[in-house]
């Protein structure tokens, strides 16, 4: 039988280098959208915990442990990330692979911030924008999911299909930031 | 001439420019218009309408005169001022407006007429005739009154646009601001201290003051030390808040690196959008000309402006110097150029009762009357009492006084509130909120002023801030007499007195519009152009509103000032473009496929923001007409495989989920078997049509929902704001799958043979009749598996996830070519559901309603949903309406072109005639004619008629058959298989 | 503009788009008088002063919002979640 080889959203388009910052694409996980149905918010947070270690998130917050996170994503939504979702859940949420809907990049450098301020209209200071946190917002017109994990790494979800879109306009900032840094 | 001794230029390292096509050496930190004056070059510009010579008014970014192109090629940028334009080496500046050149500019013969070209000259003058407008007139008075050119050519130029944020943002760097930064950044607060020249300072670093007993420029320097330490201030200089706007919002241009040679990457200016939660407008005051006659000869130019010369950049703008003033502060000028040195013709001083602060001759109670020297001052003529006489100078220095510079406290729509003893405007309390204006641009006009209201303002913003006054910032101590002015706008006199440099507006043009009715300052400003310039009359308005107001026998504040909009100052294009050229404009959107269509040959069009194949050229077709018959011939004799991924796909899951599609359905859903999808229509609320689509069951609380790609973001709003807004009893649970899945549409009699190829579990008529759906393994991976048709064959789609989706491609299309199929492209799929009589959004375009598209039917009566109220209205039920229907040429060969119109036989082509239109056409090789669908009166009431088709924008006249709009296999057989 | 998302906070009003009145969310009962749907679809409130509109951050949470603002100040003085005002009545 043949087989079909998978492919992710930026192959072939990261890594990127420019300056001190790196864009880089994350390695494919599992992404799975967890929704509460109505009232059963708190059953779902303890079913996680129970799970899988982790509880839903606040609004805009991500809860990591090891390689696996959750973080909110929307009203009622956050994104279970690096592991398949107990079936259990299903009792208490609307469960929806995203695995392969979103392309999932990865910034780090000490001019991080730089590069997302020319995409980004949120404040991403450290204090606006602690370790753990996660933002829904924009990459220009992208919509996208922003998720600090802590010092100085974003990981920036667009669409899958906007990959290139994506890896060009954050290529170009950086670029633009570490000239600027040079002069 | 340059002055030793003086200015913050680096002398040790000269930079060499061209002005011209001459080189031009001046010194590291020099602007073009200090390195000019350094070479005694004073004529740097033509005015806007005389072709008057010109050289600088001011030394900052409201200069009207000295206006230049900079680069070259595609990159120049024009009217970029002299007096903020950086030199370095490399840098190509040009005078423009001219034709010549700049000294003998053949426009110049429009001074000699200038009697002519007052105020509403081209209103009252080219009337007539009036095909002479756009022909004549107006090119040619383009040619000769004007700015810079602009190049036809994209710029090759990359700016860059960027947030920030902060606490508090001080607009300004001199002693206002630096206090205000200081204070706020000690209080704890995060600080974005933005200064438009390239060093801090302000006004200190023009003025030879001391602070602290400390000469003011070093004063700065540990200022600027102090505010380093706190590690909370992010200084921005080159950088001009642009805009002020609602909730703290501010716009700000960056000049980046128009200081340095272009480099790529770099990009020259930034437009930034800073959020702060308050801010401190330190934007300082504006120098006042007086409109004396003659007034606009270069060397003629601002008291303060040529102390910046001197201190900023040990520059002098002429060897022997004259000063014209109505107040105190502008004697420093004279005490100063003396200390370094430079020949003081005399103070003329309009007032009486004034000392000399120096060994310099005071001519008291005078005023200029008139100026000598066509390229430059040569000699004034002033008057004294009874007496009048002449002064041999080259340079006069003058000052009217000082304009607070109040423009960002009135973006919000505040007016600036007149005080009548200090005779300026001042920003009106409470005008921009949350900013705290703070200095010379609220009315304090000594450097001790401006230092304290700095540090209040400070404590002010800490304070709305929630925190406390720091501690350790004292006032220091300073200069703490702001003078005296007298209030003299204008010098009546022989000869043109100047108001607005820059659009050659003069104090005959505002007695004219006040004698001509035009005595409202927004209708004078508008009929003489006053203010209307590049530098938004920074220097005039205030001049041009008092002669206004003493025109129509007015008071200043009745009068009243024009409205301040942003930008403060003149913003490119470019910059506020940045990251919108090219490809930029919006996201691209690329299918898994995209690779291996493109690799196909395969030409892309744009369907919103997604890019499809238009169709698959194969070896000796020329046009894309051969493939697109090719194809559609493909799929109705043996498979065809098309990306549909880009339609929107939503999964649908809740106890409530049947529920809430019947709402946003007109049809039922909740009696939908699971494993089954069926054919949804959805109005808006207001009765029309919204979109259309399949959806299919996949469990007993889970569907999923297909939209067109058109409507994909708006119906998933709409969902949203049903589930939210009007249904939120409902439990259900909405999101977006469309990215997850790659799906393809593979279709014709040979699909299933197709599919075996690829299934773990091959399917059959028994398993997977027309409109089935389910879970499969598609070469061991799970994935979906819809039977519905968009081309009226026996078809499927097939969905997995999209990491498979670029190999699952090629796999498809690889076999369909061994079944002699291949991939088809949008041509093909648009005909062959044109032959079909499909709907898509060039039918269901927003004003159509079920009744019009034939599927009043689908409206059930059973229960609820949006739109059904709405689509109830008499109006929307009408059988005279425009209705779908199917349309084929009377001749075979006859054309059909989409947005035709469509009249009776026999009737004129008229507009009251017109009974519908054309929505889409193509040519159908099953047919071996043209087909249409359109909009027509009455519509399938008149099937069989013959109507005549006529598109007035192509030439194009058709007679018509009006037939049902399915062309193709009538019953549906070939799909139900 | 800045709109205060209960879920995000103060967010540019780049993020989101706006649907008029929040009277939309009081839609008459499907048998309800001819009158009161067109007072429903077409006569929507628009003053000079404070509004409550409808907002959905669909640059953002995705979330539909009643925002209290005041069309002639331009201040905004709140929002709420749309199904939230609606359970409040």
């Amino acid at each position: 039988m043949a087989e079909l080889m998978a492919k992710s959203p930026a192959h072939g388009l990261t890594p990127v280098a420019v300056g001190g910052v790196t864009l880089s694409e994350a390695p494919m996980r599992p992404v799975w959208a967890v929704m509460p149905w109505r009232g059963k918010g708190a059953a779902l947070s303890r079913a996680l915990e129970q799970a899988h270690g982790l509880g839903f998130p606040e609004p805009g917050a991500m809860i990591t442990s090891g390689q696996l996170g959750i973080a909110w994503s929307g009203l009622d939504q956050a994104f279970l990330m690096g592991v398949e979702p107990d079936a259990a859940l299903a009792e208490h949420a609307a469960l929806t692979d995203q695995s392969d809907a979103w392309t999932q990049l990865v910034l780090e450098g000490a001019a991080v911030r730089d590069v997302l301020a020319r995409w980004v209209p949120v404040d991403l200071s450290p204090a606006a924008c602690p370790p753990g946190s996660a933002r829904r917002s924009l990459v220009g017109h992208m919509s996208a999911l922003i998720l600090h994990p802590g010092g100085d790494r974003f990981e920036v979800l667009v669409f899958r299909s906007m990959a290139g879109t994506a890896v060009h306009e954050l290529t170009r900032a950086m670029r633009a930031v570490a000239a600027r840094e040079a002069l | 001439m340059r002055v030793d001794g003086r200015g913050l230029i680096d002398r040790s390292q000269p930079v060499t420019f061209k002005f011209d096509g001459r080189s031009v050496t001046g010194y590291k930190g020099d602007t073009v218009a200090s390195a000019l004056l350094g070479k005694g070059v004073r004529l740097m510009a033509r005015s806007f309408k005389y072709h008057r010579p010109r050289g600088v008014l001011t030394a900052g970014s409201e200069e009207p005169n000295a206006l230049l192109e900079v680069g070259q090629g595609a990159a120049m940028t024009p009217n970029t001022r002299a007096t903020v334009q950086e030199i370095y080496s490399g840098l190509t500046v040009q005078s423009q407006n001219r034709i010549g050149p700049l000294d003998r500019d053949l426009l110049s013969i429009n001074d000699a007429l200038w009697p002519f070209l007052s105020a509403g000259f081209y209103y009252k003058t080219f009337m007539w005739p009036r095909a002479f407008w756009e022909k004549l007139y107006e090119p040619v008075i383009r040619r000769a009154a004007g700015l810079g050119r602009i190049t036809r050519d994209a710029s090759p130029e990359r700016h860059e646009k960027a947030f920030a944020f902060c606490d508090v943002l001080v607009i300004g760097g001199g002693p206002a601001g630096l206090m205000a930064a200081l204070t706020a950044a000690k209080g704890g607060a995060d600080v974005i201290l933005a200064e438009e020249t390239p060093e801090l300072g302000g006004r200190l670093l023009s003025d030879g003051q001391e602070i602290d007993g400390t000469p003011a420029a070093y004063w700065v320097e540990d200022i600027v030390k102090e505010l380093q330490a706190t590690g909370r201030v992010r200084v921005m200089t080159r950088t001009t808040v642009t805009g002020a706007y609602d909730d703290g919002s501010y716009g700000a241009l960056e000049r980046v690196a128009r200081h340095v040679a272009p480099a790529d990457d770099l990009p020259p200016e930034c437009f930034w959008r800073i959020r702060a939660r308050q801010a401190v407008l330190a934007a300082g005051a504006h120098e006042r000309p007086i409109a004396f006659p003659m007034n606009d000869r270069p060397g003629i130019m601002l008291a303060g402006a040529v102390r910046t010369y001197l201190n900023r950049y040990g520059v002098s703008p002429g060897r022997n110097v004259t000063i014209f003033a109505t107040n105190d502060d502008a004697h420093r000028t004279a005490v100063e150029l003396m200390d370094a040195g430079v020949k003081v013709a005399a103070v003329i001083d309009s007032r009486t009762g004034v000392t000399a602060k120096g060994d310099y001759r005071l001519i008291e109670g005078g005023q200029v009357i008139g100026t000598k020297g066509r390229q430059g001052l040569r000699q004034i003529t002033y008057r004294a009492g009874s007496r009048t006489d002449t002064l041999i100078t080259d340079c006069l220095a003058m000052s009217g006084g000082w304009n607070p510079a109040v423009h960002l406290t009135c973006h919000l729509g505040a007016r600036p509130v007149w005080d009548a003893d200090a005779k300026m405007f001042l920003p009106a309390p409470g005008a921009v909120p949350g900013l705290t204006p703070a200095g010379s641009c609220n009315g304090a006009m000594s450097t001790a002023a401006c230092l304290s209201e700095g540090l209040e303002a400070g404590k002010a913003a800490l304070a709305a801030l929630g925190r406390p006054a720091p501690q350790g910032v004292s006032l220091p101590e300073a200069e703490d007499d702001p003078g005296r002015t007298q209030a003299l706008w204008y010098v009546e006199g022989k000869g043109r007195a100047w108001l607005d440099f820059a659009n050659d507006v003069t104090t005959k043009d505002v007695k004219l519009a006040a004698a001509e009715g035009y005595a409202s300052v927004e209708h004078m400003k508008r009929y003489t152009t006053q203010g209307m310039a590049p530098d938004q009359g920074k220097s005039s308005n205030i001049n041009a509103l008092a002669l206004l107001a003493d025109s129509t026998g007015r008071g200043i504040p009745e009068t009243g000032t024009t409205t301040y909009r942003p930008p403060f100052i003149p913003v490119t294009m470019g910059a506020m473009g940045a990251f919108a050229e090219g490809h930029g404009f919006a996201p691209e959107r690329r299918t898994t496929s995209d690779a291996a269509a493109r690799g196909r040959g395969a030409p892309m069009i744009e369907a919103g923001l997604w890019f499809r194949p238009s169709y698959f050229p194969a070896p000796g077709e020329t046009t894309w007409r051969e493939a697109c018959d090719r194809e559609v011939a493909m799929v109705r004799n043996a498979v065809g495989v098309v990306d549909v991924s880009t339609l929107g796909k939503i999964d649908i899951q809740g106890p409530d989920a049947g529920a809430f599609l019947d709402f946003v359905y007109t049809n039922m859903f909740s009696t939908l078997k699971v494993g089954r999808a069926r054919y949804g229509l959805m109005l808006r609320e207001d009765g029309h049509v919204m979109d259309d689509g399949t959806t299919a069951r996949l469990g007993d609380h889970h569907y999923v929902m297909t939209t067109t790609t058109a409507a994909a973001g708006q119906v998933m709003a709409h969902l949203e704001f049903v589930a939210q807004g009007l249904r939120p009893d409902l439990d259900v649970r909405i999101i977006s799958a469309t990215e997850q899945w790659a799906q393809f549409s593979v279709a014709g009699p040979l699909s299933r043979e197709l599919l075996n190829g690829v299934l773990d579990q091959p399917i059959d008529d028994e398993s997977f009749p027309f409109m089935a759906c389910g879970a499969v393994k598609v070469h061991g991976v799970t994935g979906r598996l819809f039977r519905i048709s968009f081309s009226g064959e026996h078809a499927y789609e097939i969905a997995v996830p999209a990491r498979y989706g670029d190999a699952l491609y090629r796999d498809l299309v690889a076999r369909a070519e061994a079944l002699g199929g291949g991939a088809y492209g949008m041509e093909a799929l648009n005909v062959l559901r044109i032959e079909k009589g499909f709907i898509t959004h060039s039918e269901i375009h927003g004003r159509v309603t079920a009744h019009d598209i034939g599927m009043q039917r689908m409206l059930s009566q059973k229960k609820d949903f949006v739109g059904k109220a709405a689509a109830a209205r008499p109006g929307l039920l009408e059988p005279g309406r425009e209705r779908l229907v199917g349309l084929r040429p009377v001749e075979a060969e006859g054309r059909l072109t989409a947005g035709a119109r469509l009249f009776k036989e026999g009737d004129p082509h008229k507009r009251v005639l017109d009974q519908g239109y054309v929505t889409s056409v193509g040519y159908s090789p099953t047919l071996g004619h043209m087909i249409g669908l359109g909009f027509l009166r009455h519509g399938p009431e008149c099937e069989g008629q013959e109507i005549v088709m006529v598109d007035h924008l192509r030439k194009v006249k058709t007679r018509v058959q009006v037939v049902n709009p399915v062309f193709f296999d009538p019953d549906g057989g070939r799909a139900r298989g | 503009m800045l709109i205060p998302c209960p879920l995000c906070g103060a967010r540019d009003s780049r993020e989101f788009t706006p649907k008029g009145h929040a009277s939309y969310l009081d839609r008459p009962a499907e048998d309800a008088p001819p009158q009161a749907w067109n007072d429903y679809l077409h006569l929507r409130e628009n003053p000079a002063g404070d509004t409550r509109e409808l907002w959905f951050h669909g640059a953002g949470c995705g979330a539909w919002l009643v925002v209290e603002r005041n069309t002639v100040s331009h201040a905004v003085t709140g929002a709420r979640l749309a199904r939230e005002v609606r359970d409040a009545g």
